[in-house]
């Protein structure tokens, strides 16, 4: 880190302190914004009540959830569709028309095989991720070195050897990029469903804040989960970092 | 063909191609074509590019299934990889696993034939002594030098325990010190265990030095063009060796045909 790295929050600073003023000066009693120094004392209320933590565990078992289901899945399918073309070009009118389906249109349907609760909510979480880490995957197996899998081969490795020795840690890279990509796909399905239909969680609690008429706990959520959000992303890369580690530079010497 | 061969030799040719044809699409690669390899020995095969020297290296090692004709292992039609065949192929940096150390990608072999982990690191250590890595069992492929990866990969197919090793222009991409350091270790591995080996060079003094016999192919389609046994003694020498009369004959002998066989 530099000795600059103070420049990038004067905008943000700024933007706060303008907000704050024009919000005293004008006095407003509006239902949608609310002054930052409020949003702020609405924010460690919650946190301090265990309202706004209970539902950040709530949003954050079904996206987790969600993404490790659909994560595996996605992974597997692409192992499978990247490794054996013949059922790759089998699956690919299916997989193209079911992939472009928006999430939220499965909403009803999961609604009706699974009722209110955590299960829909993986269930739509698991549905939007597996798509790109399996697309992910799946080109990932096409940039492994083929002189490895002959080498495979010439070794008679078995297919499961071929896979944990071999396929796995040659496309970890990328397949750890997919994974970070899901996550953050993870976290605005949870809470778009959570919003549009699901009594859980951190889009559950923007939605009551809001028809509570509390704009600043309703902002207090919007900065929580984003907060929350940055959170996972940089776990995550310091994860990548760790876990990749010789192979990610690697990756960046080719 | 097969009863002749058992007749004349008290011993089977250990590889034998058998009236082996090879086409990609409309080309013919290789043509009818026949050669025994005797248990034991080192042949080399040369020839002008495109002639399908790599090609039957590939055949032997089961990697391609010839169109016509068969090729034997031990007396085995080959139809896939065997693990007591070892391929040593050129592009040693992409051959070896980048995220595995020295050690672990030997290891690679041992665990490919289900050696017990309590074996592996004894093993190890023993494969890598045998091709001078002592002590850089721990390091990446891509902290060491060309000739070290390529030990490396010569180390991983000596675990394999070959009954037949196949070289696919393992030190082409070496320089010429490293290259010779490399081709006297082979050959004193290779005395020690008898491992039959088919060696692929486009460096005809190579070919005569490690041989005990060379093989030169001819182009379009792939066949036999001249096939010379060379009766020079062992333990070879760089430099003497490579001063003798019938080193200097062989290799006259080996220019001209290749300048035949590209003109």
């Amino acid at each position: 880190m530099n000795s600059s790295w103070w420049k990038g929050l004067v905008v943000p600073a700024a933007l706060i302190a303008t907000a704050e003023v024009a919000m005293r000066i004008n006095g407003s009693t509006s239902m949608s914004l609310a002054a930052p120094s409020d949003i702020a004392a609405a924010l460690a209320a919650a946190l301090l009540d265990g309202s706004m933590l209970a539902a950040t565990r709530d949003t954050l078992i079904s996206a987790g959830a969600g993404l490790a289901i659909g994560g595996l899945l996605g992974l597997a399918l692409g192992i499978l569709f990247g490794l054996v073309r013949p059922v790759d070009h089998l699956m690919e009118v299916t997989v193209e028309v079911i992939r472009p389906v928006p999430s939220v249109a499965v909403l009803p349907i999961a609604l009706l095989v699974f009722g209110f609760g955590y299960t829909m909510e993986i269930a739509i979480v698991a549905f939007s991720c597996l798509w790109p880490v399996m697309i992910y995957t799946r080109s990932a197996m096409a940039g492994i070195e083929p002189r490895l899998m002959e080498v495979a081969r010439a070794l008679r490795l078995s297919p499961w050897a071929r896979i944990s020795k071999i396929v796995f840690p040659a496309a970890l890279p990328r397949i750890l990029v997919a994974f970070r990509l899901a996550a953050a796909i993870a976290l605005v399905v949870a809470v778009t469903v959570e919003i549009a239909i699901n009594p859980l969680g951190l889009g559950y609690g923007i939605l009551v804040a809001q028809q509570g008429l509390q704009p600043a706990l309703m902002l207090a959520y919007l900065v929580w989960i984003g907060i929350v959000g940055w959170s996972l992303n940089t776990l995550l890369s310091l994860a990548q970092q760790r876990l990749l580690g010789r192979a990610a530079r690697v990756e960046v010497a080719r | 063909m097969m009863q002749t061969q058992l007749q004349q030799g008290g011993s089977a040719p250990v590889i034998s191609f058998d009236r082996v044809t090879l086409a990609f699409g409309d080309r013919t690669v290789i043509n009818e074509l026949s050669l025994d390899v005797a248990g034991g020995q080192i042949v080399c095969i040369i020839g002008p590019s495109g002639c399908g020297k790599t090609t039957a290296l590939r055949m032997a090692g089961g990697l391609i299934r010839p169109n016509g004709g068969s090729v034997r292992l031990l007396g085995e039609t080959l139809t896939a990889p065997r693990r007591d065949v070892a391929i040593v192929f050129q592009d040693y940096g992409k051959a070896l696993l980048p995220w595995r150390t020295a050690a672990a990608n030997v290891s690679l072999a041992l665990e490919a034939a289900g050696v017990p982990r309590s074996e592996r690191p004894a093993r190890i250590r023993l494969l890598l002594a045998k091709v001078g890595l002592t002590g850089h069992e721990d390091k990446y492929p891509t902290e060491m030098s060309g000739g070290m990866q390529q030990r490396i990969q010569i180390a991983r197919c000596l675990a394999q325990e070959p009954a037949v090793l196949l070289m696919d222009e393992p030190f082409g991409a070496l320089d010429a010190m490293t290259r010779q350091g490399l081709q006297d270790e082979m050959l004193s591995i290779v005395a020690e265990t008898g491992t039959t080996v088919f060696f692929v060079t486009h460096d005809l003094e190579e070919a005569v030095y490690l041989g005990d016999r060379v093989i030169g192919l001819l182009a379009n389609p792939g066949r036999i063009g001249i096939d010379l046994s060379v009766d020079l003694p062992r333990p070879r020498n760089q430099l003497e060796t490579r001063e003798m009369p019938e080193f200097l004959r062989l290799r006259r002998q080996l220019f001209d045909f290749i300048e035949k066989a590209e003109g």
